[in-house]
């Protein structure tokens, strides 16, 4: 099968992650990472494994347009600003796993169909790739009137980004439950937990629903078929216990486990970020190679 | 008045009391009991939904009133004493520290989990922007040991903070074990430190002298023990004894216990005491505001709150993580019925 192109730059944890998950890619081929320490495990990493790579960031990736369709962004919201204006001149399709939010917001199963031509999408938080999908699932049977979520995750996996800009972590997931999961009024809570061994991510899910009576079947029926979907991409995305109704409020236990490529696997909040990134751009290429044999 | 105090008294009842009764506080509640609190000369009353700015929420329980509206209602109506607000990173954000800083709140207390003190730096940067005392108050203390407690108070110096406290959020310290960690904190640091104390173990005036003979000068106390779980450091009570022991706090004895007997007791659904799910809280070592939570799951459950609580306990689990209690309460029940079939 014909594949497209791609670049990763940044490479930290993140970055390190995506390369091994690039690498069995159906449709995705990893050509080039970019860092800009050469000495970092990242770039070592994928100097041995035979990748181009260019340790003075983006300049050299300029040049070499050719190397790459797609972009991953694993960088900083800051490093993202500049990145983004530099690659939509040249025409590439960007990934921002950074909070900086240029482009729209993306969950895979709830609307890449509307951004597949996007020149840059973001992929909001961690929390919100774990929540947003079921706060839409149920939405879809029922209006949801507020939406709330609680991500617990561990010490270990909250890097200094993190924590640095814990308000952004809340914020944007709160945006990004009210205009892609649908909720007419969305908060979001982040809680770290230091206990060793390291927990794995955990998101809580409380909606209350509109309406006289709740369809508690048909939300259930939602909420699991979307967990398969979000399952697809992130194999250790799982429901804790099935879904608690109490009057109006829907209550949903979930646990994100990592694949454990690059992270550890407590850290299911960035693994969802990097899986839920190749999955977006999968189908980006996908939609790029449909084009093309049409055309 | 103001100089003659020794240590200095924060009133927490009408935030940490909010657990208590599941965060019903009325503008009429707030606006009794912080002007009788003012006279009795009480120099920092802390104004807040339970969990901090924010913390009206499914997750810890909706607030009756916005707290924006209480934290207006006890500026308005105190005269020399500071409006303190709690906040926690990762539930409130600067947007309502500085809305609660604009509607008169003098102090800041920026509380983290006693290892995560690093999500702290930017609120407390705002605070002192902002003009505000600013606390840097490490939760859950009796889970690291006194030098990694040290750390994270340096990290909260560091960040700018005036005072740092040793919060003692399960009322599961010793009192032995407040005296090293009070020590430790007053040896390494160069700014106030404070003690805030639960009475899950009947420790909280044990504990809160204790800190006190080792240098905390700042210590929270709430009136009428109206606080999360068996409820803090009795604040009427204390003044009293401090006030026998010859230490100034400032602080009206006879208004204290007014205030306690007139407009808190009536407040209060039932007296606080020490139950047998307080007393676990203290055993276990889980956050007191877990109380009424994992009443109700047990409930919603049929199964012993005190299972849930020890679970919870054992799981490690830190301030915040409300919604663990259902998810264990459930599993629990699960078992149970797997061991009955």
């Amino acid at each position: 099968m014909e594949k497209v192109k791609v670049a990763i730059l940044g490479s930290g944890n993140i970055g390190t992650d995506l390369m091994i998950k690039l690498g069995r890619s159906e449709t995705l081929e990893l050509t080039t990472v970019i860092g800009i320490d050469p000495e970092s495990e990242g770039l070592k990493r994928a100097k041995a494994l035979g990748y181009q790579t260019f340790t003075n960031g983006i300049e050299d990736f300029l040049n070499h347009p050719d190397l790459a369709d797609i972009v991953f962004d694993a960088t900083s919201a800051k490093a993202h600003i500049r990145h983004a204006k530099k690659l939509k001149a040249i025409g590439k399709q960007v990934l921002d796993l950074t909070p900086a939010a240029v482009g729209p917001f993306v969950v895979p199963p709830v609307n890449i169909e509307e951004h597949l031509n996007a020149d840059n999408i973001n992929l909001i938080t961690c929390g919100g790739q774990a929540t947003i999908p079921i706060v839409h699932a149920i939405q879809r049977v029922q209006q949801v009137e507020y939406a709330e979520i609680v991500a617990t995750i561990s010490s270990r996996s909250a890097g200094p980004g993190t924590r640095a800009n814990i308000d952004e972590f809340t914020q944007t997931t709160a945006k990004g439950i009210e205009k892609i999961g649908g909720a007419k009024k969305g908060k979001a809570i982040i809680i770290l937990n230091p206990a060793e061994p390291p927990i794995i991510m955990r998101d809580t899910v409380y909606a209350f629903v509109e309406g006289a009576n709740v369809e508690e079947e048909e939300i259930t029926l939602s909420i699991k078929e979307m967990v398969k979907r979000v399952q697809s991409y992130v194999p250790g995305y799982r429901l804790r216990q099935d879904p608690i109704y109490d009057g109006n409020q829907v209550t949903v236990f979930l646990e994100v486990e990592g694949a454990g490529d690059y992270l550890q696997k407590y850290s299911g909040n960035l693994d969802i970020m990097t899986a839920a990134s190749v999955k977006v751009a999968e189908e980006w290429a996908k939609h790029k190679l449909a084009k093309t044999s049409i055309s | 008045m103001e100089n003659k105090r020794d240590v200095r008294i924060t009133e927490v009842a009408l935030r940490d009391g909010s657990h208590a009764i599941a965060h019903q506080f009325t503008i009429e509640h707030v606006t009794n009991i912080a002007k009788a609190l003012d006279q009795a000369n009480v120099p920092y009353i802390e104004v807040s939904h339970g969990d901090g700015l924010g913390g009206s929420s499914l997750q810890y329980g909706l607030s009756l009133t916005n707290e924006m509206e209480l934290i207006e209602a006890a500026a308005s109506v105190v005269t020399n004493a500071k409006i303190a607000v709690l906040l926690l990173p990762g539930i409130g954000t600067m947007n309502e520290l500085k809305q609660a800083a604009k509607l008169g709140a003098k102090m800041a207390r920026v509380a983290t989990h006693v290892t995560e003190a690093d999500v702290a730096p930017q609120h407390i940067a705002l605070a002192k922007e902002l003009g505000m005392e600013t606390v840097g108050f490490l939760m859950m203390s009796h889970m690291v040991p006194p030098n990694k407690l040290v750390e994270q108070a340096k990290l909260m110096e560091s960040y700018g903070a005036d005072t740092v406290y040793v919060v003692d959020s399960a009322g599961a310290l010793l009192p032995e074990e407040v005296r090293e960690r009070i020590r430790a904190l007053k040896e390494e640091l160069t700014i106030n430190v404070g003690f805030h104390g639960h009475n899950n173990l009947s420790l909280a005036m044990a504990n809160t002298l204790i800190a006190i003979e080792e240098g905390a000068t700042r210590i929270d106390g709430s009136i009428r023990c109206l606080g999360a779980g068996a409820g803090n450091t009795q604040t009427e009570v204390l003044v009293a004894v401090l006030d026998k022991l010859g230490i100034k706090t400032g602080i009206d004895i006879y208004k204290m216990m007014d205030i306690a007997e007139d407009l808190v007791a009536p407040i209060l659904e039932k007296p606080q005491e020490i139950t047998k799910d307080g007393l676990v809280l203290g055993y276990a070592g889980v956050y007191s505001s877990f109380l009424l939570h994992a009443q109700r799951a047990a409930k919603k459950f049929g199964i012993d709150s005190r299972d849930i609580l020890l679970e919870l306990g054992k799981r490690k689990v830190v301030g915040g993580q409300e919604d663990m209690i259902v998810d264990v309460a459930a599993d629990i029940a699960k078992s149970k019925a797997h061991a009955q079939v």
